[in-house]
């Protein structure tokens, strides 16, 4: 199902870990879609200098999370700021098709921990990146109700095929 | 080094005998069950020999009540759907439970835009249905009520045979879904009151592509499959005698070896759920303690993702199936597991661990020493430990 770069980051990820006194962190999904991901970035000379990450979720969103870290290591910030969803599943050979709605992530929070450094060298004080319980779209694809697979309808509390309610379920 | 198959549930190896008689019915060159001459009449022979083998198996009293279908999925249709059509003028009402496998779900989804309605009852934190509340369903335009006898994620076993009452004092036809029972626990028909029963050979050890559904005497039912007069005019289409064949055998096993095959996954089951229990911190046993299939552990391991679990399993050879919305591929939570009200992300960590009668207690020794690892891995790596953690830490340092 993976390809064999996926599988190598999956069995041997690199860069795992919470990292002390970041001076960026971006935290992407919840468990509601099925993946969470955080970013931590240290910058030196306006370059990234080390890069870790936590991540729960399955096989390709670990992979995804270990190369991203790989691939934005060292790079300065305006080079890190190309890196994208695609040109991360790029990356790995590809991803499933399935897994490009939840699993692939990483380079959304790693813009938004470059953000967060940005930000905090400009001295904006924007509310703290945390995680947003609510789900939020960064992938642009459709979303399905939790206990029928039917796609669900944008803002709606109930499913409109099985109408149970979603609350931010979806 | 061979693969350790805790997924049961999904694969089931042929049984000797059972490969051997298949093997036998393919030499044989069989001809059709239907024809008049001599060479249907063998066929058809063998067909009513294991007809009766499947028969005894649920302690159905009339052989000719098993009809042969082409799998568990088929038989859920074929009993919804059957009945559905064949009572529409009655009603279009239908009572069922929402823990209900996708077979028994998507056929009513469908029957749903056809303008049938269908009530779902609740399930308490161990899946159990309460049977007053399948009586509380039930109105004057309901035609069916439709229940599993086990769950495939959780095990819990329902109380089929007092809902069975209830439908029988309120005249409403009642299908069991006992595909993960059929074969593994004691089933038997009369008691039941069940007016359909439907069942798979591949839970077994018998061949897939062969399922089967129970139709007691005078049930109103329309086939599924249209055509010719096999299977007493209730299921159309040339008999799969060969895999019949290799089911009538593997129920003759299976009424054999039951009690054998029973005691044996208990301890097993025991095994392991201590194990888990005493090796593993954070972890959420699923499914009622007692009231379940004994050969099932559903296991809610917190904090990761099961996916992750099964593609590290697997590399030490070790197959067990995750209830993951991730490896689901639906990108969904399980139905069962947040029924009985796991959160998201606990669902997301279950593992379904299933095991037959040739696993030993070294196998699940083995399952649970690796399992360890793999969990401990993969927690290192998630945001939710890591938090889970540091409050612990913190709330200890507090008192």
């Amino acid at each position: 199902m993976y390809s064999e770069t996926v599988m190598d980051h999956f069995k041997n990820p690199r860069n795992v870990g919470e990292m002390k006194d970041p001076d960026g962190v971006g935290e992407v999904g919840n468990p509601i879609c099925g993946d969470m991901m955080s970013i931590y970035i240290k910058v030196k000379d306006d370059s990234i200098d080390d890069i870790s990450f936590l991540t729960f979720g399955c096989g390709a969103a670990i992979a995804v999370s270990s190369i991203l870290t790989e691939m934005a290591k060292g790079k300065t910030i305006d080079e890190a700021q190309k890196i994208t969803n695609k040109s991360v599943a790029a990356a790995l050979e590809g991803l499933p098709k399935n897994k490009l709605h939840c699993s692939n992530l990483g380079a959304d929070a790693l813009q938004m921990a470059i953000r967060n450094y940005l930000d905090k060298k400009a001295g904006i004080v924007r509310e703290e990146p945390k995680r947003s319980d609510k789900h939020e779209h960064h992938h642009g694809d459709a979303c399905y109700c939790p206990y029928c697979d039917v796609e669900a309808v944008e803002d709606s509390p109930v499913c409109v095929n099985c109408g149970r309610e979603m609350d931010e379920a979806h | 080094m061979s693969i350790l198959n805790l997924d049961h549930l999904a694969t089931n190896p042929l049984l000797p005998e059972v490969q051997e008689a298949m093997i036998e019915a393919i030499k044989k060159n069989y001809g059709n069950p239907s024809s008049q001459h001599q060479l249907g009449d063998e066929a058809a022979a063998a067909l009513q020999q294991a007809r009766e083998r499947v028969a005894g198996l649920i302690n159905s009293p009339v052989p000719k009540e098993v009809v042969f279908t082409s799998s568990g999925t088929e038989s859920v249709n074929h009993a919804v759907k059957g009945v559905a059509f064949a009572n529409a003028e009655k009603g279009k009402h239908i009572v069922t439970s929402n823990i209900e496998h996708n077979a028994i779900l998507r056929t009513l989804r469908a029957l749903k835009m056809m303008d049938y309605k269908v009530t779902s009852v609740p399930v308490d934190e161990y899946g159990l249905i309460n049977p007053s509340d399948v009586a509380d369903a039930i109105r004057d335009d309901t035609i069916l009520v439709t229940i599993m006898h086990s769950n495939n994620e959780i095990g819990t076993i329902q109380p089929i045979e007092e809902i069975g009452q209830i439908t029988q004092e309120k005249k409403v036809i009642f299908h069991c879904d006992a595909v993960d029972s059929v074969g593994v626990v004691p089933i038997d028909v009369q008691k039941l009151g069940v007016n359909l029963l439907s069942f798979a050979a591949n839970q077994f050890y018998g061949p897939s592509g062969v399922g089967g559904l129970y139709i007691r005497r005078g049930t109103r039912i329309w086939p599924l499959l249209d055509g010719g007069v096999q299977e007493n005019n209730k299921r159309a289409g040339t008999e799969n005698l060969i895999g019949i064949i290799g089911m009538g055998v593997a129920a003759e096993l299976a009424s054999q070896e039951m009690e054998f095959r029973i005691q044996h996954a208990r301890k097993l089951k025991q095994t392991l759920t201590e194990g888990l229990q005493n090796r593993i911190e954070g972890i959420l046993i699923n499914g009622h303690p007692e009231l379940s299939l004994p050969n099932l552990v559903s296991v809610s391991v917190q904090y990761i993702e099961g996916e992750g679990i099964v593609l590290m399993l697997d590399e030490e050879n070790i197959a067990v199936s995750t209830r993951s919305a991730c490896a689901a591929g639906a990108l969904q939570a399980s139905h069962v597991l947040l029924s009985i009200g796991r959160d998201f992300a606990d669902a997301q960590g279950t593992l379904v661990i299933t095991f037959g009668r040739d696993t030993t207690e070294a196998d699940i020794e083995r399952f649970l020493e690796v399992l360890e690892e793999v969990v401990q891995t993969l927690r290192n790596m998630s945001p939710l430990y890591v938090k889970a953690m540091q409050e612990q830490a913190e709330g200890i340092a507090l008192s």
